[in-house]
């Protein structure tokens, strides 16, 4: 097992590295550079300054071996457009504030989705399985602007009952809320139904059956504990996802997370920050990846016999 | 119960031939998908239903008397009525219009978008299983590199650096990773009919390879590619709304279901018309697309059902 985790943390480091390698190549692909994007009529002088300053008038080899020493020694580099602010302070800010609407959300999503995957496949075909699907399946068509419209619109305009838009007390985070486990919801309400129909399928439910197992117990004991498993595997993406924020609803709630600061320096062309923080999301989301491997393995036996042949 | 008796029953008989007919009209396998997903009301009802949002978007705009960029600053943010649908926008332009020229974006980039990732994938997957041993092993290993990449990051990052504003440039950004699950897909699928007994006793008795890919290999796979690709498309409409959304999808003067949506937002509170209906179309397509997704499903392969 060891063995494959290490194999595991060598692609991790060799994933994590191309991607660094091709976003800087990207960045750097584009036309002209950022300084003059940002001012009107800058002086060619100054202009020359900033270059040297930045180390852009290098070949753009030395550069980019420069920022992966930089990188290395766990500096994800700093603001063009606001000198001095750095890309970690940046994520250090904004971060617990998506994480704060992020994993309410999720831990809301996620419980409501899994129990009402589990109802919908115990009662299979009946009514509350119906109506359970119908939820799940709106849950995943509509957009979540849209229903961010919707809750603003009959929540804040004709019940004022919650702020608009914002970040601070507990009443602004009810509708974010809301609006981003819609979607967290629905899915693992969809896949928990499958999951658990398969399971209810294989030969060892048989076996308990045969071996008169009473069904609260089957349920308990055999289906869930087995349903649950492929479920980890999507969790540890998700958990990955809520520090970096939902773009949109942070823009439309005007919540001061990391999605919405993302959003705004990629429009301000502000490359070294989209740079650094992509680094840092592709990062979380490849870690989360190999502990949600790491985790199955160690609650699947199947699994690790396998991966140790 | 009525009485049955003895001369209500004649002797039919038995006839040698008749053993060896087969009962039943033989359908090919098309015949026979075809003849579930009917059976299937509710993706039925689906299909009926994106065929009529499709002729929407190719017919509304040639029949409407407004072109969908012509501003008409005498009557803005009009609430619908009788000459204007789904009433006008803050320039003035006709909002029935509009959305159903942006349908054509949308649908179009759904469509297209679901269609690339599968011909790549395919392709790749293909070969990755043709070849197999080392070129397998490397294909697969990039393959897994290029999958780990956060999706929505990379296209948010090409369509700066690409400056992306045509739709070419959109559908490259949101396509160039995610062929990846369809080729391990294709790969995995391949893998296994080349273990089944079924193509082993073609083998057996010396049929030759093209018709075995031809008969076992490209109707197995097919299945499986066709459902997944109409599953993909909501993801690549969603995807594109959300671009649109943020302000890096389609750019003026053209206009897509979530550039619609997008400009909606601002005037919300005092024109939320403006907002219906892009939304409805949104959520109706891609609901469409996934109740489709389903019946197909079933009906291509029975062997996924539940």
């Amino acid at each position: 097992m060891w063995k494959y985790i290490l194999k595991r943390v060598g692609y991790m480091a060799l994933t994590l590295f191309t991607v660094v390698s091709i976003t800087f190549l990207l960045i750097h692909s584009i036309p002209g550079d950022p300084f003059t994007s940002m001012v009107e009529d800058l002086p060619e002088e100054s202009r020359q300054i900033y270059l040297e300053k930045y180390g852009y008038d290098q070949p753009l080899g030395v550069q980019y071996l420069k920022y992966l020493k930089q990188l290395l020694q766990g500096d994800l580099g700093a603001s063009l457009r606001y000198p001095g602010r750095k890309v970690a302070e940046i994520v250090g800010e904004y971060a617990p504030v998506s994480a704060s609407i992020g994993g309410t959300a999720l831990v809301l999503g996620v419980a409501l989705g899994l129990a009402l995957g589990i109802l919908a496949a115990l009662y299979r075909d009946r009514w509350p399985d119906r109506v359970i699907m119908v939820v799940a399946l709106l849950g995943t068509a509509i957009p979540t602007f849209v229903i961010a419209a919707v809750l603003q619109y009959a929540l804040t305009v004709t019940w004022p009952l919650f702020p608009t838009t914002g970040y601070g007390t507990w009443k602004h985070m009810v509708l974010p809320v809301i609006c981003m486990c819609v979607s967290p919801l629905a899915t693992y309400a969809r896949y928990m139904r499958s999951s658990v129909l398969d399971t209810a399928n294989q030969d060892y439910i048989l076996t308990a059956e045969a071996k008169g197992v009473s069904q609260f117990r089957i349920v308990t004991r055999h289906i869930l504990r087995n349903a649950i498993l492929p479920c980890i595997t999507m969790i540890c993406v998700s958990v990955a996802g809520i520090f970096s924020g939902s773009f949109i609803i942070e823009k439309i709630f005007a919540i001061p997370g990391l999605g919405k600061y993302f959003i705004s320096a990629i429009n301000d062309r502000d490359y070294s920050v989209v740079l650094g923080l992509n680094i840092v999301f592709t990062g979380l989301y490849i870690v989360s990846m190999l502990v949600s491997d790491i985790l199955l393995m160690l609650v699947d036996p199947r699994l690790r016999l396998s991966n140790d042949k | 119960m009525t009485q049955l008796r003895a001369e209500d029953f004649t002797r039919i008989g038995l006839s040698e031939g008749e053993g060896e007919v087969l009962s039943g009209v033989s359908l090919t396998y098309l015949q026979d998908a075809w003849r579930r997903f009917q059976k299937n009301k509710v993706a039925l009802a689906a299909m009926v239903l994106l065929i009529l949002i499709v002729l929407f978007t190719v017919l509304a705009p040639v029949l409407s008397p407004y072109g969908f960029a012509d501003q008409d600053l005498t009557c803005r943010n009009q609430t619908p009525s009788a000459a204007h649908w789904f009433g006008t926008d803050a320039l003035g332009r006709d909002l029935f219009t509009r959305v159903a020229v942006g349908g054509r974006v949308s649908i179009a980039i759904g469509i297209l978008g679901a269609l690339i990732v599968a011909v790549v994938g395919c392709i790749y997957g293909g070969l990755a299983a043709y070849f197999g041993g080392q070129a397998d092993m490397l294909m697969m290993r990039v393959v897994d590199i290029l999958s780990s990449v956060p999706n929505l990051l990379l296209v948010i990052l090409l369509s700066v650096v690409l400056n992306s504003s045509s739709i070419p440039t959109l559908l490259f950004a949101m396509t160039v990773t995610s062929w990846c699950p369809v080729a391990r897909l294709v790969r995995a699928q391949m893998l296994q009919i080349n273990r089944s007994e079924y193509v082993m006793a073609a083998r057996v008795m010396g049929v030759s390879p093209l018709k075995i890919v031809v008969t076992h290999f490209i109707p197995n796979t097919i299945s499986v590619i066709i459902v997944n690709v109409t599953f993909r498309i909501p993801g690549f409409i969603f995807n594109e709304a959300f671009l649109s959304y943020v302000g890096l999808g389609v750019a003026a003067p053209n206009t897509s279901w979530g550039a619609l949506a997008s400009a909606a937002q601002s005037s919300l509170l005092f024109y939320p018309y403006q907002m219906l209906f892009p939304a409805l179309m949104i959520a109706l397509t891609t609901l469409s697309f996934t109740l489709m997704g389903d019946g197909l499903r079933d009906a291509l392969d029975p062997k996924m059902r539940r």
